[in-house]
């Protein structure tokens, strides 16, 4: 299936060029400094079998660890972005797209699709943060509005898991203007009655943190991941103090009630099935 | 009319700040003063004070025909521009300020309450900056915290449960950016804004009279008629900010406010701006009467439209506007 053919791709090369290990065959953990055999590490869905650091994954390799195999269909791949402002900074933004697109395999910073987990009708998307830092533009918003109106066509629970800078800066007031589309999109989802979960990867910061991020019906968070409104060094420059060891990782955000609970990678699969499946009423598997 | 480029009304008392680019204003503006201070000279004197009032006048015409972005976002943060209490005390009557978010704290960075305008009763908010030291500190120079916005959430619930429509002025910086409004959660105050207000049973106008930062703008700026003053901005980062990540350092932010698109007129042709009210020669600050004079026309207007819609159609065209929001090519 191609879903599985680009996704693979994609994620060899990333794993390559992150570590700079010849053949990608072995993986420096950057929390504990393990090296870990990659085949075995990926096998462990990228959580360090030495100190359990969550790595960051493709939204590819997220949603192919979470729809059960050959049930994925994706959604609004046929989305393009353009560079319409133009914006050019040192770089023109239609040769960062390009740039974006052949180092990431994918067109845009969200991937959605539809499939079953654990035999459940599910409709999830991810975030690339490789792809300019997650950045949510145009192709991100529709995209994301697509994935939730198919899930309250079809009633099928939505789930996103995200990991993202912030607003895409090279699209001016309309990638802004997002945060309300996606938004608005998941009032009506809520006013439908279909569930939506949201999965907190590192990080989730800035325009889609305050937007489409925090209103799931339920908030997980992967262990360690930073979230917050504000990026730590924009807050350190506004109250010039360092902050507090811990500031806006998972566990602080739990302990501030801005979260439902922190679960490891490796149960995510069975606790969401588990949650999503009590929301839409569902009987137990 | 020549003076009419100095300001006039309530805010007169105060002595006119120039801007950099204004410099050749300032001087004139300085001569006039000179002349008037001057020992009484007749005629001559009335002669003369005539010329500069004209000469004044020409030189901001000549200067404001043609501001760049950065200029612009410069006025849009002039010190003496009107901010939401200017334009509250000037429009409407009867106003009640409510305080609160009923379990942290009341902001002080973002005001709100009840008013009649024309008469007819409605929820009014804003961001609120200072303007001396002491009132810009209070104020938190217009940055809000979580709790400023669950107040602004609670106003447009209860004027949802009353059936008034509602009136923002965005003016910000941006929402705040510390410790304390991380801990009690700014990015689900802002979200829940964005979600509630897109499907708000009641009209809600939104006006830009100054800066409007980011994602602490739009928590209170999803409307059904989104209006923005000639010389105010909406940006989705401060020129600042997208200057020091793009161009790793904050002295470009003049080529990034050009960059962003960030002014009413280039957001108009965008199509993400529904209006855009022309200011008095010399920015609104000169003439905040005629300001809110037209800003008031301009409420006026949208309001009777708004009221005529059966609140199904509202909210109809409310969520599609929403959703015509992003430029892509579907292949």
């Amino acid at each position: 299936m191609m879903f599985f053919k680009r996704g693979a791709s994609a994620e060899a090369k990333t794993g390559r060029r992150g570590r700079g290990v010849p053949e990608g065959l072995w993986t420096k953990c950057p929390a504990c400094n393990a090296v870990l055999y990659a085949p075995e590490l990926e096998r462990n869905l990228r959580v360090c079998p030495q100190c359990t650091h969550h790595m960051r994954v493709s939204a590819r390799a997220r949603l192919r660890m979470m729809f059960d195999p050959e049930t994925i269909t994706e959604i609004g791949a046929g989305l393009t972005p353009t560079d319409f402002l133009p914006f050019r900074d040192s770089k023109r933004y239609a040769d960062r797209l390009h740039q974006a697109q052949k180092q990431t395999g994918e067109n845009d910073a969200l991937v959605a699709a539809q499939g079953t987990l654990l035999g459940l009708e599910v409709v999830a998307c991810a975030f690339e943060f490789s792809f300019l830092g997650g950045s949510m533009g145009s192709v991100v918003g529709e995209r994301f509005v697509r994935a939730a109106n198919l899930a309250l066509e079809t009633h099928a629970p939505l789930v996103c898991f995200t990991a993202s800078g912030g607003a895409r800066m090279q699209e001016g007031l309309t990638s802004l203007m997002q945060m309300a589309k996606t938004s608005a999109a998941l009032a009506r989802l809520a006013r439908g009655g279909v569930p939506y979960v949201v999965v907190l990867t590192d990080p989730t910061t800035g325009g889609v943190s305050a937007s489409l991020a925090t209103l799931g019906d339920v908030l997980v968070a992967e262990p360690g991941a930073l979230i917050g409104f504000a990026g730590p060094r924009v807050i350190e420059q506004t109250v010039r103090e360092v902050l507090p060891t811990g500031f806006q990782k998972s566990e602080f955000l739990l302990a501030h009630g801005a979260i439902d609970m922190i679960v490891d990678r490796r149960e995510l699969r069975s606790r969401l099935a588990r949650i999503l499946r009590m929301l839409s009423g569902a009987p137990g598997s | 009319m020549p003076g009419s480029a100095r300001t006039e009304g309530a805010m007169s008392e105060r002595r006119l700040q120039f801007l950099g680019f204004e410099q050749p204003i300032a001087e004139a503006e300085a001569g006039r003063e000179r002349l008037l201070a001057a020992a009484d000279g007749g005629e001559e004197k009335a002669r003369e004070l005539a010329r500069l009032d004209e000469r004044i006048e020409s030189l901001t015409r000549s200067i404001y025909a043609d501001l760049d972005p950065w200029r612009i976002t410069q006025v849009s943060r002039h010190p003496q521009r009107p901010y939401t209490l200017d334009y509250i005390e000037r429009l409407m009557t009867d106003f009640e300020p409510l305080a609160g978010d009923r379990s942290t704290a009341d902001d002080p960075a973002l005001v709100g309450g009840l008013a009649r305008f024309h008469g007819r009763s409605l929820v009014v908010l804003g961001h609120q900056k200072g303007r001396d030291t002491k009132e810009k500190i209070a104020r938190n120079f217009g940055m809000p915290k979580p709790e400023g916005y669950r107040k602004a959430l609670r106003l447009m619930q209860l004027a949802e449960r009353f059936r008034l429509p509602v009136v923002t002025f965005i003016d910000t910086p941006g929402a705040y950016p510390g410790v304390e409004a991380e801990e009690r959660n700014q990015s689900e105050a802002i979200a829940r804004n964005l979600a509630v207000m897109s499907q708000l049973a009641v009209p809600i106008v939104s006006f830009v009279i100054g800066e409007g930062g980011s994602g602490g703008a739009l928590a209170i700026g999803v409307a059904d008629r989104l209006v923005m003053l000639q010389y105010s901005i909406y940006s989705v980062i401060s020129p600042e900010g997208c200057a020091s990540i793009l161009w790793k350092s904050a002295e470009y932010a003049a080529t990034a406010a050009a960059a962003l698109g960030l002014t009413a007129e280039r957001l108009h042709e965008l199509g993400l701006v529904d209006r855009v009210i022309e200011e008095p020669l010399g920015g609104a600050h000169r003439a905040p009467e005629e300001a809110a004079r037209r800003i008031g026309d301009v409420l006026g207007e949208e309001l009777e439209a708004l009221l005529a819609l059966p609140t199904e159609r509202l909210l109809a065209a409310r969520y599609e506007k929403i959703m015509r929001y992003g430029v892509y090519t579907s292949g």
